[in-house]
């Protein structure tokens, strides 16, 4: 199996285990919308970009990953299993009585979630601290890949760390916009249009690429040759309930959702 | 250690809190390499421009954007530095809440967070950068360490010790230049425990901050009137150091006195302790009430607050008569 198919291979069972914790949330439902959108991405990420030993997630030389838009949880956990940091038993624990999967992550350094996110606009600013402490400490090796998503975006508290990451050219870090075009009210236009999102992040000096968030060679792509003497931002281009037909046909409606066993069954049956 | 001389001592209380901070920041800042120092535009404010001469590579102003500056020191906490961000008292805690509930109190993070010029001393600097609510705001989140130094000296002593600890700890810096002396020379300070400056029999003063000199001059005017009064400087406020309650079980009066608001300050903070115990003393509560003063000169405000030794002495010896 070659690069590109492993992480395809990969996507798929990431998306796979989000129908799965969705539908085993019952009536409470989850985030599943978002989550999927992020499959391909997530698969890129710990499957082929970043760098770590899953039998060591405290060394300091490792890559680190910070899911901002915490509420996409079911796409971090179903990565982290990927990885070999989560079983795919725990993984139905997902927001059950007793469980460490909860809908927004709760720390968990030991599978490498080193913040608690979900409180949207946090996760930058943890990234730049992160960044510039790494910089102190002469780790020129670990990069800190950031998620935030475009209905994120309204936070202004994102839009003071974009700033301070370029003022202080901190080329290890990399964000990630999961542009999927929805938010919890609906249409991100018609929410809050952030207009032109790459143009935004460019006139904030930061080193910007585009991508097809679902096309794993155009990721890949995105995500090399980084570190130019300045931030990156790679704003994926991603559909909401991406895989799932009846999802993809309604990003509005499926921010959070419920499965029933039929649907559940017409979700899996896609995943090829 | 920035030595706490005679001279020093002068020093330090001329320059008033916020300078003592910056003054004792950049000596620990020569000692250990692990201290960072985050600002939000206001590095000159508490005297940090030393220290960013000195360790450029350890400065880092974030602009005036509080919450990236909190998100930001939680990154350089986990990584293993020492951050010490600060900015106006009322920004460092209400501004930016939820960044200091998620980063410092559920994840931990031991940022030590200065909160400049707090209490009512920005005086006609206008209302905006009074700060009369920020311990209450500190004290309801779990985690959270709440230290108030009674001057420029117990300053240089907090922070010290603020580096030694991993808790995330919020230090509220009140009074203005000149700031009136309470520890003439170096002394013990350990945070979580408070220290008895003034023993006596009838009545009780706790004080925080600034009032803790206040609470001096305020036992002196008692003693004129015949009462005999006790003398604690709690510059822990959260955790509350109950073995200091203790000692005053016996006293008529409970005094608590701090330049706050009355509503979740070191009042009841206080009351809270008292509440569980049996045959509690009463307990009178000298903070702001629940009102905004005009903003005025500090002296004024102190006046019309109710905050001057002579004011508190007057409402304390009305209670017990």
């Amino acid at each position: 199996m070659n690069d590109i198919s492993k992480i395809e291979n990969a996507a798929v069972q990431i998306r796979k285990n989000i129908i799965k914790m969705t539908y085993n949330t019952g009536r409470k439902g989850a985030h599943v919308g978002g989550a999927l959108s992020l499959a391909e991405i997530m698969a890129v990420l710990y499957t082929g970009v970043m760098k770590y030993d899953k039998d060591n997630m405290s060394d300091p030389l490792r890559d680190r990953l910070i899911l901002s838009k915490g509420h996409s949880s079911m796409a971090l956990y179903a990565a982290l299993e990927q990885a070999g940091l989560l079983t795919d038993e725990e993984l139905l624990t997902f927001m059950e009585k007793d469980t460490r999967l909860t809908a927004h992550p709760s720390l968990n350094p030991g599978i490498g979630i080193d913040f608690a996110t979900g409180s949207l606009g946090m996760g930058l600013s943890q990234g730049v601290g992160t960044g510039l402490a790494l910089r102190l400490k002469g780790n020129n090796t670990s990069r800190i890949f950031v998620i935030v998503g475009d209905g994120e975006c309204d936070e202004g508290s994102v839009w003071e760390a974009a700033m301070s990451a370029a003022n202080y050219k901190l080329e290890n870090i990399v964000c990630l916009v999961d542009k999927n075009g929805f938010q919890y009210d609906g249409d991100t236009r018609e929410v809050m249009d952030k207009g032109d999102m790459a143009a935004k992040w460019r006139a904030f000096g930061w080193d910007v690429r585009e991508a097809d968030g679902h096309n794993i060679e155009e990721l890949l792509a995105a995500l090399d040759n980084l570190g130019n003497g300045r931030p990156t931002a790679v704003i994926c281009n991603t559909v909401k309930g991406k895989g799932v037909s009846f999802m993809e046909a309604s990003g509005k409606d499926w921010h959070k959702g419920t499965l029933n066993e039929k649907q559940y069954e017409a979700a899996m049956a896609e995943q090829v | 250690m920035l030595e706490l001389t005679k001279p020093m001592v002068r020093t330090l209380s001329r320059l008033g809190q916020c300078a003592a901070f910056g003054l004792a920041l950049t000596a620990l800042g020569e000692e250990n390499k692990q201290v960072v120092a985050l600002t939000a535009d206001l590095g000159g404010h508490a005297a940090l421009n030393k220290f960013k001469e000195q360790f450029p590579e350890r400065f880092f102003n974030f602009g005036i954007a509080e919450q990236n500056m909190i998100g930001a020191a939680a990154g350089f906490a986990k990584e293993g530095f020492i951050p010490f961000a600060s900015t106006f008292g009322t920004f460092a805690s209400m501004r930016v809440a939820d960044q200091i509930r998620v980063n410092m109190g559920y994840n931990g993070a031991g940022i030590k967070l200065v909160g400049l010029t707090s209490g009512i001393c920005a005086g006609v600097l206008g209302p905006t950068h009074i700060c009369i609510e920020d311990m209450t705001v500190m004290r309801s989140i779990p985690n959270i360490t709440v230290v108030s130094p009674a001057d420029g000296a117990a300053t240089v002593k907090a922070v010290y010790a603020a580096a030694k600890s991993d808790a995330p700890i919020y230090l509220r810096l009140t009074g203005a230049m000149n700031n009136p002396i309470v520890y003439s020379g170096d002394f013990d300070f350990e945070i979580g425990k408070a220290i008895t400056l003034k023993e006596g029999e009838d009545v009780a003063l706790i004080a925080t901050g600034s009032m803790v000199y206040n609470s001096i001059k305020a036992a002196e005017i008692l003693e004129e009137k015949g009462i005999s009064a006790s003398v604690i400087d709690m510059h822990t406020v959260k955790p509350l150091d109950r073995s200091a309650i203790d000692k005053v079980m016996g006293s008529k009066l409970i005094v608590t006195l701090e330049e706050h608001s009355v509503n979740g300050g070191l009042g009841e903070a206080v009351a809270h302790e008292l509440a569980g115990r049996k045959n509690s003393p009463q307990q009178l509560m000298i903070g702001i009430e629940d009102f905004y003063p005009h903003a005025n000169e500090y002296d004024v405000l102190m006046e019309e607050c109710g905050l001057t030794s002579e004011k508190a002495a007057e409402k304390i010896a009305g209670k017990l008569s």
